[in-house]
């Protein structure tokens, strides 16, 4: 096959594959199985041509690869342009690479509405790829008001208990920041008349946008606030714990696997990239922020009776590391706030996973209603006890690379940063350790749990590729490493040169 | 008189095709009213709506063929560019949209047929000649034809008690706007010493501005402001859009706004209007503020879509405050994108109803997503829409406005918007909630959709979606005809 035909191609087949097959998937006809088999094929085949992404890399280069650029409308100036750096292309692949095993988990779970249940999983995957993909602002924008339909319905629809004030609050939370978001690019275009993230970066660069300097700040909050409230950064967390307790397991899956991520992306991709100075003089409440929602998250995570909200308290703790890398602007933080992204989908997705199942057969979450289940579950004890202590941070598992590297940059960045943060892994130990021990050690304590079922081959299918990929992760962090260097190398110049101009003074 | 003289003042041929669209819809309602007496009235609905469908659609194809006679007609009075030619586009489609809704509707609601769509065609008369109208008795004359249709059209649920309250308050506070309305035109006429949009245009630009034309523009702007439910001039909305029949809601809750803005775009842009910008500041603040708070707590579904329709109003007037180049076709835009999601919405709206309109309250379309999965698809890719969620033509219609106001550096009315907009996402949300995540009470089913309800369905949907993905086309048009305009 020839590559340079496939290049400008790859990246549209990859966010459109899984929508085409939606649209599919509204002709078939109400067969349960056959949508699962079908929605199970069209994201596998989605994953395997996202492999192309890596497999065809030139990892030495900063810029972005596999680039489409064509115009899509006159006015405003709008492109369809696509393109990935060593950061977006890993988050494409997580994507691609989390979505079937979603498929997989919600298997039987998901018995009622499955046609509207696959069709809204697979648009959700085209538009969270497309959030990844895009370098036109106004496409970026596009993707990421897109992905909060689908998933909302997700959570409204098949969610448990207040399912409706989940989805809810959801939507509305990422709705309203994002209308920040948006009215700061409206305000780029109206000066620069692009959307093209590229030239917009070179103009700012080159100081070549008008009062720039006076709206700098504002432009940047409105990027941040919108990003803040995905991630979700305390304290606009408050919309987390019920969005993931009330989720189906895919759902939160998807959730904290990718959404969460697309707030520190577009962090990284946005705030660093168009706003150097101001993320610079911003940093230090952004860094308390973090902090707090590292030790915050944590702490509320020790306490909570019910599983799933430990996970996603969990979830708030960890991405606090991930900020904390980004906002440390050192080439250690910024690499290990990308591979946190990274392992924190393949872990807490493995612990979402992991929870749901046993979900499925016993209907809580609540901790206390468990309690020597590695009797009566063996295989599920041992799955669950590697996604813990890969979510922990065991040497060699994927955890630890990420959490390292951006201590690391904290430390470089200020000390204080780097032993407040170092508390966050201690409490992480603590709160899932706990967690573990009070569910599966000790005795059966409920006759119900005596007779579960250990996890069947389709479970087992799900929870392998995360297991192996937590393991190859942890063992071969440089595979990842070696693409996510160059861009964040990029990513930081301005910031050099601002060091630069800062001791020349 | 000889012959050469009668030529010169008689109008010429072309002229006439420069209202073709007006003589076509005439002529079709008044076979209308004409046949409608001598057919047996269960077969009159479906003959007649043949009939006035027909008429709309070959009023589609008249504004077509017209466009290609660009010019003025009759001593002045009306003139065809792209400008008419696109509200024309856009009325007469909304008429066809309408009438194939209706279609069902009247068998449904056991409403006499003839009047009904001899009205509509009447009304849609009125609304294309306000668009072409460059003059403002003839613009007068032809907002009473739209609005008379439309205060009678509100009563046509006659069993209803408030049916007829929709269309009393309605025909009252209209009649009382209409004056103001002409009282403006009269000041403007002692300030400039001329009706026709052109001239006064000239003479604002050139003179010093008249203290008498400052009071002119402002009540012309209450009578306009009135018919297109923006603030303070919506308080009649919610009971009027109650009252009247779904069907006729989506129509003129559209086309006489479509209509009436094109009014409102040539007196203020082409008529070079003095104290627009805080005129219409102060209206576009407080008809998306009050609309959007008045929508949220709303349990009637149609009252909803009538608060709703204030808000859009008032996002709409934001583009009237920004500079003509971009101002203009943002509105232009913004009327057609509108038109396709609100009649669609209107559709649906109407079709749930059922006999008698029993079934509009909010609580009632809990379980719809399952019950009628395509009904509930349509209606969220409408209400999608209205928040101006991307991919459809809501968001670009936000889109355009917005960047428009940002480029005539109205920042604090654009953070209205957008704020607003964030608020309004909240009660459409309300609706799909109820659709999606809420079981039904009751197992009453929902009537199967006829061919010519999904027909209509169909045409909104494919609108709403091609505006929200290909807005391009549209746009240029408007451009175009908006540089045409300010020439």
């Amino acid at each position: 096959m020839n590559m340079d035909k496939w290049s400008p191609m790859i990246l549209s087949l990859v966010t459109f594959i899984p929508l085409a097959g939606a649209m599919l998937l509204t002709l078939l006809p109400r067969r349960d199985r056959d949508i699962r088999v079908f929605s199970l094929v069209v994201s596998l085949l989605t994953f395997v041509l996202s492999l192309h992404l890596p497999v065809h890399f030139h990892r030495a280069l900063a810029e972005f690869q596999y680039q489409i650029d064509i115009p899509w409308i006159p006015t405003p100036n709008i492109h369809y342009h696509l393109g990935v750096d060593g950061v977006s292309m890993w988050l494409v692949v997580l994507t691609t690479f989390l979505t079937p095993l979603c498929v997989l988990i919600s298997w039987n779970s998901i018995h009622e509405r499955v046609k509207e249940f696959f069709i809204l999983m697979l648009v959700l995957e085209t538009a969270m790829i497309g959030v990844f993909v895009a370098l036109d602002l106004f496409v970026f924008y596009f993707f990421w008001e897109a992905t909060l339909i689908p998933m909302a319905l997700l959570i409204g629809m098949y969610g448990h208990g207040r399912k409706v004030y989940a989805a809810v609050k959801f939507f509305m939370y990422t709705m309203i920041a994002s209308m920040f978001m948006l009215a700061a690019i409206l305000w780029l275009y109206a000066k620069v008349g692009t959307f093209d993230f590229v030239t917009l970066q070179s103009a700012i660069r080159a100081g070549q946008v008008d009062n720039f300097a006076s709206a700098a700040q504002w432009l940047f909050l409105g990027f941040f606030i919108a990003f803040a409230v995905k991630v979700p950064l305390f304290p606009f967390h408050t919309w987390l714990p019920d969005a993931h307790v009330e989720a189906p397991t895919a759902g939160s899956v998807l959730l904290a696997g990718v959404l969460l991520k697309m707030g520190t992306y577009g962090m990284l991709r946005f705030n660093l990239g168009l706003f150097p100075e101001q993320a610079r003089a911003n940093a230090w409440w952004v860094m308390i922020l973090a902090l707090i929602g590292v030790i915050y998250g944590a702490l509320v995570a020790l306490v909570q009776p019910n599983m799933k909200k430990l996970i996603a308290y969990s979830s708030i703790s960890h991405l606090g590391f991930v900020i904390l890398g980004i906002f440390s602007f050192t080439q250690a933080g910024l690499d290990g706030a990308t591979f946190v992204m990274l392992a924190h989908g393949v872990s807490t997705g493995g612990l979402f996973m992991l929870a749901g199942i046993l979900y499925e057969r016993r209907h809580t979450y609540e901790i206390a209603e468990f309690g020597g289940l590695a009797t009566s579950m063996p295989v599920y004890a041992a799955f669950f006890l590697f996604v813990v202590l890969a979510s922990v941070g065991l040497p060699l598992l994927n955890g630890f690379v990420g959490e390292f590297l951006v201590l690391s940059g904290a430390f470089q960045a200020r000390a204080v940063y780097g032993i407040l943060g170092a508390t966050g892994v201690i409490w992480s130990a603590g709160y899932l350790l706990w967690m573990y021990q009070r569910v599966f050690f000790g005795k059966i304590t409920h006759a119900s749990n005596e007779t579960l079922p250990d996890m069947d081959l389709r479970e087992r299918i799900a929870l392998v590729p995360a297991a192996i990929a937590a393991l190859v992760m942890g063992v071969a962090p440089l595979l990842w490493l070696n693409a996510i260097d160059p861009a964040v190398h990029a990513a930081l110049v301005p910031f050099e040169q601002l060091a630069g101009k800062v001791v020349g003074q | 008189m000889n012959t050469a003289e009668l030529t010169r003042i008689l109008p010429q041929g072309v002229e006439y095709v420069r209202i073709l669209p007006e003589i076509i819809l005439s002529l079709f309602g008044m076979a209308i009213m004409v046949l409608d007496p001598l057919v047996d009235q269960r077969a009159s609905r479906k003959l007649l709506g043949i009939i006035a469908l027909a008429g709309s659609v070959a009023a589609v194809l008249a504004t077509l063929y017209q466009a290609q006679y660009p010019g003025t007609a009759f001593w002045g009075m009306v003139k065809v560019d792209s400008f008419s030619v696109f509200f024309h586009f856009v009325v007469t489609a909304i008429t066809a949209v309408v009438i194939l809704t209706s279609y069902e509707y009247m068998d449904v609601q056991n409403i006499r047929a003839g009047e009904y769509y001899g009205l509509i065609l009447f009304g849609a008369v009125g609304m294309c000649l306000m668009s072409s109208a460059v003059e403002l008795v003839l613009i007068f004359i032809a907002l009473e034809i739209s609005s008379i249709s439309t205060y009678v059209l509100a009563g046509f649920r006659r069993r209803a008690a408030t049916s007829a309250e929709s269309s009393l308050k309605y025909f009252l506070l209209g009649s009382f706007a209409t004056a103001f309305f002409l009282y403006g035109v009269a000041m403007m006429f002692g300030a400039t010493g001329s009706t026709s949009i052109a001239v006064i245009g000239q003479v604002l630009r050139t003179n010093s501005i008249p203290l008498l034309a400052y009071a002119g523009i402002a009540l012309m702007f209450v009578g306009l402001g009135f018919k297109v439910a923006a603030a303070p001039f919506h308080v009649w909305t919610p009971d009027v859009y109650e009252g009247a029949p779904a069907p006729v809601v989506g129509f003129m809750s559209t086309a006489p706004k479509a209509a009436v803005f094109a009014v409102l775009l040539r007196v203020m842009f082409e008529a070079n209007a003095p104290g627009r910008v805080w005129l219409i500041w102060v209206a576009a603040a407080l008809s998306m503020t009050l609309g959007n708070v008045g929508a949220l707590v709303q349990q009637n579904v149609k009252r909803l879509l009538a608060y709703s329709s204030i808000a859009h109003a008032g996002y709409l007037l934001v583009a009237f405050a920004a500079l003509p180049a971009n101002g203009i076709p943002a509105a232009m835009f913004y009327t057609a994108s509108y038109a396709a999601m609100n009649v669609g919405a209107f559709a649906v709206v109407a079709h749930f109803a059922g006999a008698g309109e029993r079934r509009i309250s909010l609580d009632e379309y809990a379980g719809l997503g399952r019950k009628s999965p395509v009904l509930a698809a349509t209606l969220t890719i409408f209400l999608l829409s209205l928040i101006g969620i991307p991919t459809t033509g809501g968001f670009f219609a936000k889109f355009y406005v917005f960047s428009a106001a940002l480029q005539a550096n109205l920042v604090g009315l654009t953070m209205i918007g957008v704020l607003n907009s964030a608020v309004g996402a909240y009660y459409y949300l309300r609706v799909i909630v109820m659709m999606y995540m809420r079981e039904s009470r009751d197992e009453a089913p929902v009537a199967p959709l006829s061919i010519s309800l999904s027909t209509a369905l169909a045409i909104s949907v494919i609108a709403t979606i091609y505006l929200g993905i290909l807005p391009g086309q549209v746009l240029e048009f408007a451009s175009r005809s908006a540089t045409e305009l300010m020439r």
